[in-house]
């Protein structure tokens, strides 16, 4: 057993260092497979902010009956299981499926739309509540002061900003980490160019691929990708959390 | 609070940025029709064939392949569903279930390998060097020596139950672990709890360098795995007729002299001899 210790751990100092090596030399295989991690979770949160905050705003200012019930709606699904939206976009744009015929099974539109399910409700949710924090006396006296309802919107996104900017990250924090929903919607999909004799992603992202190489025993490729998505994990966070420092 | 903003859209110019690096090529590839979507086993993706495979077809005849790799059990189920055009699988039973159901077309005899029990060199159930794979299953259940199951209803998933079922031993106890995963994940977490796992050979030999497990028993007729290559009906979906014939250059390709001869060599240099043997030219 000590023995097999030793071993595994040359194993690993080995694919940490051809890890890093693949990350200096721009290897086209993990640089596209990056490019297209950031671009999917990116255009999903994209069109999320476009549909999350309006949406949050219209909750949070006004009264109806029902409220209660829709906010706790919204942060149940902020735990939505990554598969179980992977099974469902599947299951609608398959052929066979009611979407079918838009043929998105397998493309990156398939996974930007299982991402958009993911990250609406976490950006609504902490949008919500961060609009729900700006004093009722900040909206009351835009509103005496003859303030529309765009005026109020725009003083209340204001006061907001940096919460919704949270929302926001955290959102594409969970999209770029994400694996279930992606690689179901994506397949996890790799073309081969053969002008150039190299592979790059088409809907395989930096977590799909991890689990793809370390199944084929590739570690050091899998250590190079957990290290990007990693850092970009990291870097999300720490931004996030200075912004609420600051706050 | 201005720079944290700042950063922000730096971050989302950064993102928007990749996207529109990439528009050029995406827009290629919607406008580009000739693809052909194969859904296949993991084993022969993870062994590297396909992709040496599928080259000289994709060059040739400027059709791109878009490869989704499963186990069988779900691959049949996509091409079911339609989401692929052409299966590579490795089951018997389901292939027929397949065909009969008219969800498949066209099945062609690909080529076969051999599924092998690997497992600790240690060998606490003592199964080296058996004749009988049934025999050597019996001697793991009755020692409770861990084993490994793919759990995931691929060819090899379905081979295994099919011997359990033969010796009449249920797999409940706690030395039976199913973990629901492709070959080459089997295969490491065998080796890393000293296992034992019932693998098709060329995923084996794709990965032995990299984990201790050595191969015990092999040759037992049982152990036989044919794959097969099937055209997924074209009268079932709208969008499969068009593609029926890209799938079709592709079948006739895989069994064509050139595709078997890919076949018998692959591996020969790396491995000193063939991962997979060509069925479809005798």
């Amino acid at each position: 057993m000590f023995e097999d210790g030793i071993l595994n751990m040359n194993f690993l100092i080995d694919g940490f260092l051809k890890a890093i090596a693949l990350i200096l030399s721009n290897d086209p295989y993990v640089m596209s497979i990056t490019a297209v991690s950031i671009k999917i979770s990116g255009t999903a949160v994209i069109i999320s902010i476009l549909f999350s905050i309006p949406t949050a705003i219209l909750i949070s200012t006004n009264k109806f009956r029902g409220k209660k019930f829709i906010i706790s709606l919204i942060n149940t699904a902020m735990s939505l299981p990554p598969v179980v939206v992977g099974l469902i976009v599947f299951l609608m744009l398959v052929p066979a499926g009611p979407l079918g015929i838009l043929q998105l099974i397998f493309t990156p539109a398939a996974m930007i739309m299982a991402q958009f399910i993911l990250v609406t409700p976490i950006i609504t949710g902490i949008s919500i509540a961060s609009i729900n924090s700006v004093g009722q006396s900040i909206r009351d006296t835009a509103f005496t002061l003859g303030g529309t309802n765009k005026d109020i919107s725009l003083i209340i996104l204001k006061e907001a900003k940096v919460g919704i900017i949270i929302a926001v990250l955290a959102g594409f924090g969970r999209a770029i980490a994400e694996v279930g929903a992606i690689l179901i919607a994506g397949g996890n999909v790799a073309f081969w160019d053969a002008e150039t004799d190299t592979y790059s992603s088409y809907t395989r992202t930096l977590t799909t691929a991890i689990t793809l190489e370390t199944s084929k025993g590739d570690i050091s490729t899998s250590i190079a990708l957990g290290i990007i998505v990693l850092s970009i994990s990291l870097s999300v966070n720490l931004l996030s959390n200075r912004l609420q420092d600051r706050e | 609070m201005r720079i944290q903003l700042k950063i922000f859209l730096f971050l989302l110019l950064i993102s928007t940025g990749c996207l529109s690096q990439n528009d050029e090529k995406t827009l290629n590839k919607i406008s580009e029709p000739k693809e052909i979507t194969i859904s296949t086993t993991t084993s022969i993706d993870d062994s590297g064939l396909l992709k040496i495979l599928n080259q000289p077809f994709e060059e040739k005849y400027k059709i791109r392949i878009k490869v989704i790799a499963e186990g069988t059990g779900k691959a049949l189920k996509t091409a079911e569903l339609g989401g692929s055009d052409v299966v590579i699988v490795h089951s018997r039973e389901k292939e027929i279930v397949f065909i009969k159901e008219g969800f498949g077309v066209n099945k062609r005899d690909l080529m076969h390998n051999n599924f092998i029990i690997v497992g600790p060199e240690s060998d606490p159930a003592g199964i080296s060097d058996m004749k009988s794979g049934s025999d050597a299953f019996n001697k793991i259940a009755n020692s409770k020596s861990r084993f490994f199951s793919r759990g995931d209803e691929s060819g090899t998933h379905v081979k295994e139950k099919l011997i359990w079922k033969k010796i009449g031993i249920l797999n409940t106890g706690t030395w039976y672990k199913s973990i629901g995963k492709g070959m080459g994940d089997t295969l490491i977490a065998a080796n890393a709890q000293n296992g034992y796992t019932l693998s098709d050979q060329s995923t084996y030999l794709k990965i032995k360098e990299r984990i201790n497990l050595v191969i015990l028993v092999e040759g037992d007729p049982i152990f036989y795995n044919p794959y097969s290559v099937i055209a997924v009906n074209p009268a079932r979906y709208p969008d499969k007729n068009e593609k029926y014939q890209m799938v079709m250059l592709y079948i006739g390709y895989l069994t064509s002299p050139e595709g078997q001869r890919i076949i018998s060599e692959y591996g020969q240099d790396e491995f000193g001899h063939a991962l997979f043997y060509p069925d479809a030219i005798l």
